[in-house]
């Protein structure tokens, strides 16, 4: 488990392929897809009332942190985790585990990681990132949502891993402790499948799930109300959720169905792969969506936007997104 | 999306970085494509910083009129608003709002001071002035 064998791979989103890159290097290579799909994380969460940056919390997944939660849970793995009150005490444990050879997921700010180039630079707290070596006062970090490895000195790293706020990293470490040699697909596969289907179509709340995304469409279609800058900030900021922060393309939907697609050879199941095929599709409407929301973004102040086509579009998103659900309901009951 | 669909716009804001999108190749299996970006992103990224440069110069013509504190610019400047700079030094909205009062400001002990600078990455010396002119990134 030195570091010369340790491999990066450029990924999606970090937590995921923080995941996938730690158990790979312990012997369990599960590919992004698999690891964003047996974790449970697709959801679609809209909290009007939770602001961060001024805007209401949209994500396309669970929580920061539901993926590491989630493996373990789903696949018996064993993860130990780490958080530390004393900056000075994080920074030796960091040391000490990567002196031990081993390979260590960190929890960090994007803001204050220099190697973040100026215009990705934001305040949020809950990025992954992998530490897998130390060179002087330098940390060699694979970052999986860059294509190549990076460096940070001790000094950033520290500021990132410390910063206070909402989901405050707390220095968070963790790596493996106890990694499965082999999955039961046959059995985790249908389980996870049908939690994430139930939880998007039944949800209650209209917060989570698809009566989340429909909430959305309905408060879209009240924004002609609204100040104008901030009807379009707020359009913005749904397309920033969904494609700039590192998604893999339509928020999450598209290495949803990179996971059913390869579930469906695991198991031999053209029913999955059907279902992966309907979540492309999907994934090209919320991209569809996507394109209609700049071009209200770029309209200028003599023209009116149509609020009431944007809701609409959002909604059949919706309905062709529950299908999706249904089906895979019908085939894992 | 199919892979010789991925929009390869070389786009601003991803600064010559490229990022993995999903997308399927001609026997339809899914797999990983690296992007320099896509145009629709560039313009909410674009959007997003705008904003947030938009809010750093009106603060920064704030303080250079007397109205508030440097404090308050260096807030916008590294991209923060009342309750982010409230949540990383750990002190109160009011006693912030307060902050930004000159008066109050330029009464502030060392101590307060330091928590400020280092909650905002600067020297104590550098959040006590206004940089010379006021510098488009933020960052």
């Amino acid at each position: 488990m030195s570091k010369q064998t340790f491999e990066h791979a450029h990924s999606a989103h970090c937590e995921s392929g923080v995941m996938s890159l730690l158990l790979r290097h312990h012997g369990l290579p599960l590919s992004e897809a698999m690891v964003f799909g047996l974790s449970g994380a697709l959801m679609f969460a809209y909290i009007p009332f939770v602001k961060l940056g001024g805007m209401p919390l949209i994500a396309y997944r669970r929580m920061p942190r539901a993926i590491i939660k989630g493996l373990q849970k789903n696949l018996g793995l064993e993860m130990k985790m780490q958080t530390f009150s004393d900056p000075q005490k994080g920074s030796q444990a960091l040391d000490a585990l990567v002196a031990q050879g081993r390979i260590v997921g960190v929890q960090s700010s994007v803001f204050w990681l220099p190697y973040f180039p100026p215009e990705m630079r934001f305040h949020f707290n809950a990025h992954n990132l992998i530490v897998y070596g130390k060179e002087g006062d330098e940390y060699l970090v694979s970052d999986p949502v860059f294509e190549a490895p990076m460096r940070c000195s001790e000094k950033a790293l520290a500021k990132a891993r410390f910063v206070k706020g909402v989901m405050a990293p707390k220095g968070l470490l963790y790596y493996p402790s106890k990694v499965p040699k082999t999955i039961d697909y046959e059995t985790v596969i249908p389980k996870v499948i049908k939690k994430t289907a139930k939880a998007m179509l039944k949800t209650p709340v209209p917060v989570a799930g698809l009566s989340g995304i429909r909430a959305l469409a309905k408060n879209i279609g009240k924004l002609e109300k609204k100040d104008r800058r901030y009807a379009k900030l707020f359009l913005g900021h749904i397309i920033r959720m969904q494609e700039e922060i590192g998604t893999g393309g339509a928020g999450f939907r598209f290495i949803y169905a990179s996971f059913l697609q390869e579930a469906g050879t695991l198991l031999e199941s053209s029913q999955l792969k059907e279902a992966s095929q309907m979540m492309t599709v999907v994934g090209d409407q919320w991209r569809e969506f996507a394109l209609l929301i700049v071009k209200a973004i770029r309209s200028k102040k003599s023209q009116s936007i149509d609020f009431a086509a944007l809701k609409t579009k959002l909604e059949s998103v919706a309905a062709a997104e529950a299908e999706v659900y249904r089906k895979l309901l019908i085939n894992f009951p | 999306m199919e892979s010789d669909r991925v929009p390869q716009d070389n786009i601003s804001t991803l600064a010559n970085h490229k990022k993995a999108i999903y997308a399927t190749c001609e026997t339809g299996a899914y797999g990983i494509v690296a992007s320099s970006g896509w145009e629709v992103e560039e313009e909410v990224t674009r959007q997003a910083l705008k904003e947030l440069e938009r809010l750093s110069h009106e603060a920064y013509l704030k303080v250079l009129s007397g109205e508030v504190s440097p404090l308050y610019f260096h807030m916008y400047d590294q991209r923060m608003d009342l309750q982010i700079l409230a949540q990383t030094t750990g002190i109160f909205k009011w006693r912030l709002k307060r902050h930004f009062k000159p008066k109050v400001f330029a009464e502030l002990s060392q101590k307060l001071l330091e928590r400020h600078a280092s909650a905002l990455g600067l020297s104590v010396e550098g959040l006590c002035r206004l940089p010379n002119v006021c510098e488009e990134s933020g960052v």
